[in-house]
């Protein structure tokens, strides 16, 4: 028979002022197995945690039932008090007497009684409680970074400067995401090339990080501190150990028609190509949809002109198979289509663009060599409209996202600017629903483009985009002064929503990590646990994880690589107990659990038995792997036989509990 | 006060549409084809109705010069609907004795030989009960 | 293939043409349209209001008319066809109204929204194909460069209408040319030409009519073709401007050899 110990808290008047905490405690000492009750103005403060360390050596308790906050919050607190005691951890219950009952009840009788009800439930679980301890496992020291961007860049760097080592998973052949493409920055403006490419260098020549580029994770197995990574490496048809990234291919291929993606289709590269000039790493690739060599055997002419070699028109994808014991998601954002909000005219009109298509236009490395010029006929404009919102904070439709994008307003304020800065001829007409610049130094930059560059900010929306002749004819509302204007454009920019690159979902179903109705991975808890997914050993890094702009994703980088540090420093990770355990005896290896596991934490095992008739049987029997198993109970459902039990949640117990609820 | 609010009320239930939704965006009047005519622009419907300022609405002949055309219906980003609350309006003053706009007597004097039937049957549809 | 066929009070009357050509050409692709019994005026504008019910009873009858009969209810008339479609999607999905109708009409009829609405140009999409009118086409209106005009009342609202991208449609463009002409793509192909506020006032009818045209012609246009009536009327009468305005089922008769009537009773003595 247990000796119980139990502790009533009053959280102040959270619980006491719907609770009767007095009453609780004395009802409670009358349970079985009650030696001892109860009640404390803050049960998890110091002197509350003394109190209990007292009664259980002056009682000589066994188990402990604290009623109290949710076990979310105080439950890692209160089995530190026990083993500190001398009791194992395990031998703890809470009962949620505050965001169960007392926060959701107004009346004093009725939340009193819910508050015995609860303890009395917890008793009869701590009665049936058996110490548990947890295993151990190794941890492989190396990181996992998925995604080359500057969200994968910082981590990989942060990670690899702590002394791990790390490699960065990029699906491009280089590495620089969003960021390479951009031309300025807010709110300082520097040159998004000048303060990247340096980082892109580090990471490419870190004795620490190694680059898969034009790669793609294709499986995951394991768990936190020993996952098991397979990497496909697409064939580029190109030798990475011979090719010196000269570029002489790059102007020889006579495939000269093909999109450049780099330039968001603005211009055309050749099909064998190196994205762009800062590339890293700086390897060529064959683009296999439209060389012709690879397509009909005849052409040849890269070979050629290479003298290093390395083309290699039978490269084959290739897989690899490498350990982990951290992941990190950094797969980013995309601009959505626009195709749905056509009344914009993006489909119609060839100077009607995206922001991003924007930053190449004006970027010095993009298809106009930094000159703004109309991609239709290539004049320059003279009246220029942005239209923000385009896609964000939309609601009910089945277009558009229902989130503020929230880089969109910075963006847009540095475009009107710059345009306004080089272009002094030029008219810039932002139209806007609110301006939002919460960021340091944001709000400022924003009124510099109104009051030092005379950029025309108008609250309203725009309705409708009518291409007519070479005039862009933008009709929207000017809400302030109540009328409905039309502009002659030469140029019409949308502030497209963005939403998390097509590859996150896949690869969430990979990592069994949790994603929102936006596919954004859910971080395991949104204010004190930002950068870990509820996964263990996964973490979060960029805009995969929310949109946000380059000094947030920085940061946000720099916390994951500093989880991961904590994480690959440890030798040895402590497991959680409370996982499934068969019952050789009753299991009769039918595979139901097997089936339901989403972890794929059990086997089966064909083992020998001893029979009553003395003989020996071979029988194939479940096996679970403790350090898989996450504890969820599917398989404790599904088995037929009643063998699979949760350790510290055994069936037993959770009837006892529901017993007492209902007594 | 009590009337105030039984109007609003009515004009929701009759409407459907949750003035709440709207993000004060302009988007609805920025595409509204009847704009100019208009003493009361579609935003407007909705945040007048949202405030349970009606009475103005009403006074007023704007609904007359909706084209029911759900430009305003399709291209709101919040899905508010406005076309539904000029709808509801109108049909508050029209539903009222003697609040025709439009009667049967006064359509032989616009008939030209071209217009088709559907002209006026709409026309008597939207201005007449 | 037999459907149910719903003209509307002004294809029997000033809009002939799209009724005829719509029936003569609709035979030569194998398609039957069996015009329904008694039919009455679908009022030609759907009140958004949720406690109208009397002026959608038309409408509902005619929707149970080709449930009866299970077949598909074809109009050809953008504004049949939208009334028909808004009231079918209210009789699905507003359970109150369609209990309310259902208590009126009883006992003659329990309807819910069990009929397809479909307009003439789906019909031709997602029935007969484009792909075999062109094949079907004799005399292709090849270098015609043609613009559609949707208006406002095929495509919206776009969660009831669900035809085409309300935005950027397709489908008249894809029909002009599988009848062997050029479509000419212009931006206010789906804006409201004024439809009825042209009686109330004319000034608008004209500003909105002038703005489509203006559009169309400024992008090429040489012709405009509707499913309109109302449109038709507003564009040509208060347009302002003489770029002819016709009904896409003329074309498709001219292009299908059947535009004469004596033509398509050779035709199908032919046939």
């Amino acid at each position: 028979m247990q000796r119980i110990g139990v502790f009533v808290c009053w959280c102040g008047t959270n619980i006491a002022g719907t609770v009767d905490v007095v009453k609780v405690a004395q009802t409670l000492a009358n349970e079985p197995g009650v030696v001892f009750s109860a009640d404390y103005q803050y049960m998890c403060s110091q002197a509350g945690q003394d109190m209990i360390k007292e009664a259980v050596k002056k009682h000589k308790l066994t188990g402990l039932v604290i009623c109290s906050c949710s076990p979310r919050m105080h439950e890692a607190t209160f089995r530190k008090t026990a083993a500190a005691a001398g009791l194992n951890p395990y031998m703890v219950e809470i009962a949620n007497i505050r965001e169960q009952c007392s926060w959701v009840h107004k009346e004093m009788p009725i939340g009193t009684e819910k508050a015995i009800i609860l303890g009395k439930a917890a008793v009869a679980k701590v009665n049936l409680n058996a110490p548990l301890t947890p295993g151990e496992s190794p941890v492989t020291k190396r990181a996992l970074v998925i995604g080359g961007g500057i969200a994968g860049i910082q981590t990989a760097l942060d990670i690899a400067d702590a002394g791990f080592p790390v490699d960065i998973v990029e699906k491009l052949p280089t590495i620089g995401g969003k960021m390479a493409q951009l031309d300025k920055t807010f709110p300082t403006l520097d040159c998004a090339a000048c303060i990247l490419t340096p980082k892109m260098v580090d990471a490419g020549q870190h004795e620490k990080i190694r680059i898969f580029s034009y790669s793609e994770v294709t499986d995951i197995g394991g768990f936190v501190g020993n996952f098991h990574v397979t990497i496909k490496k697409k064939a580029r048809y190109v030798r990475e150990d011979l090719c010196t990234g000269c570029g002489l291919c790059t102007e020889k291929c006579p495939q000269k028609k093909v999109p450049n993606e780099f330039n968001l289709g603005m211009d055309t590269r050749r099909a064998i190509y190196i994205p762009f000039a800062q590339a890293v790493p700086k390897i060529a690739a064959i683009d296999e949809d439209y060389c012709t060599m690879l397509k009909t055997g005849k052409c040849g002419v890269c070979a050629k002109v290479c003298t290093a070699g390395a083309i290699d028109y039978k490269q084959q994808d290739e897989y690899i198979t490498v350990d982990y014991g951290a992941i990190v998601a950094a797969t980013g954002y995309n601009p959505i289509s626009m195709d749905k909000f056509d009344e914009f005219a993006y489909s119609q009109s060839k100077d009607v663009i995206t922001s991003l298509e924007f930053e190449r236009l004006t970027n010095a490395a993009g298809p106009t060599a930094g000159k703004l010029l109309r991609p239709s006929d290539g004049k320059h404009p003279h009246t220029i409209v942005f239209v923000q919102c385009v896609g964000s904070r939309c609601s009910g439709a089945d277009k558009g996202k229902e989130y503020c994008s929230k880089i969109c307003c910075m963006y847009t304020a540095k475009h009107a600017m710059l345009t306004r800065d080089k272009y002094p001829d030029t008219d810039v007409y932002v139209f806007y629903i609110d301006v939002r610049t919460p960021g340091k130094n944001f709000d400022e930059f924003y009124r510099r483009a109104v009051e030092e560059y005379g950029v025309h900010y108008i609250k309203g929306m725009v309705g409708k985009v009518t291409p007519d002749g070479d005039k862009l004819v933008v009709q929207a509302s000017d809400l302030l002064a109540g009328k409905q204007m039309k502009i002659d454009a030469d140029l019409v920019v949308l502030a497209a929503a963005i939403e998390p690159d097509k590859s996150a979902r896949p690869l969430a179903t990979l990592l069994t990590a949790s994603m929102d109705t936006n596919d954004f991975f859910t971080e395991a808890h949104p204010k004190l646990r930002p950068v870990e997914s509820p996964t263990a050993g996964v973490f979060l890094s960029g805009t995969c994880q929310g949109p946000k702009d380059i000094p947030e994703t920085v940061s946000q980088a720099g916390a994951a690589a500093s989880k991961v540090i904590g994480l690959l420093a440890k030798d040895k990770l402590m497991g959680n107990p409370c996982v499934a355990h068969s019952d050789e005896m009753m299991c009769n290896g039918c595979s139901s659990c097997e089936k339901v596991c989403p972890y794929g934490a059990i086997t089966y095992a064909d083992k020998e038995y001893r029979m009553p008739d003395r003989t020996t049987k071979v029988r194939r029997v479940a096996v679970v792997n403790e350090a898989v198993c996450q504890g969820c109970g599917c398989c404790t459902v599904a088995c037929p036989s009643g063998a699979m039990d949760l350790k510290g949640f055994a069936s037993a117990q959770i009837m006892a509990e529901v017993d007492a609820i209902c007594k | 006060m009590a009337e105030r609010n039984n109007m609003k009320e009515q004009i929701l239930r009759t409407s459907g549409v949750n003035p709440l939704k709207c993000m004060r965006c302009g988007k609805c009047s920025a595409t509204c084809p009847a704009y100019d005519e208009m003493e009361y622009h579609p935003h407007q419907f909705v945040y007048m109705v949202e405030t349970g300022d009606i009475e103005p609405l009403l006074n007023s002949e704007s609904f007359y010069k909706c084209l029911t055309c759900f430009a305003c219906v399709d291209r709101c980003p919040r899905s508010v609907e406005p076309a539904k609350l000029v709808e509801a309006a109108r049909l508050m003053v029209i539903r009222e004795q003697g609040k025709n706009r439009l009667k049967p007597d006064d359509i032989p004097a616009q008939l030209d030989e071209d217009m088709p039937q559907q002209l006026l049957v709409s026309a008597l549809r939207k201005y007449s009960k | 293939m037999k459907v149910s066929y719903f003209p509307g009070c002004t294809l029997k009357n000033k809009a002939k043409d799209l009724d005829t050509y719509a029936r003569r050409c609709a035979e030569v692709l194998g398609i039957t349209m069996e015009e329904i019994e008694n039919w009455q005026c679908c009022g030609g504008v759907f009140s958004t209001a949720k406690d109208e019910i009397a002026s959608k009873l038309s409408s509902v009858r005619a929707l149970a008319y080709a449930a009866e009969k299970e077949q598909i209810l074809v109009s050809v008339c953008s504004a049949c066809h939208n009334v028909l479609k808004q009231t079918n999607h209210a009789m699905q999905n507003d359970a109150d109204f369609a209990l309310r109708v259902n208590n009126y009409c009883a006992p003659d009829m329990a309807y819910h929204g069990e009929t397809q609405v479909m307009h003439y140009l789906e019909l031709l999409r997602d029935v007969v194909g484009f792909d075999k009118i062109r094949e079907k086409v004799v005399n292709p209106l090849t270098g015609k460069k043609i613009g559609a005009y949707y208006g406002c009342l095929l495509l919206r609202p776009g969660k009831t209408m669900q035809m085409d991208d309300v935005e950027n449609p397709r489908i008249m463009e894809d029909f002009i040319r599988a009848i062997g002409a050029e479509p000419v793509v212009y931006a206010m192909r789906n804006e409201c030409c004024g439809g009825y506020v042209t009686l109330e006032d004319k000034n608008l009818a004209a500003k909105t009519s002038a703005a489509v045209l203006d559009n169309a012609a400024a992008g090429g246009a040489e012709l405009l073709v509707t499913a309109c009536p109302l449109c038709r009327y507003n564009l040509v009468k208060n347009g302002g401007r003489d770029l002819p305005v016709v009904y896409f089922t003329e074309l498709l008769a001219e292009a299908l050899g059947v535009l004469d009537a004596t033509q398509g009773v050779k035709e199908e003595n032919n046939g």
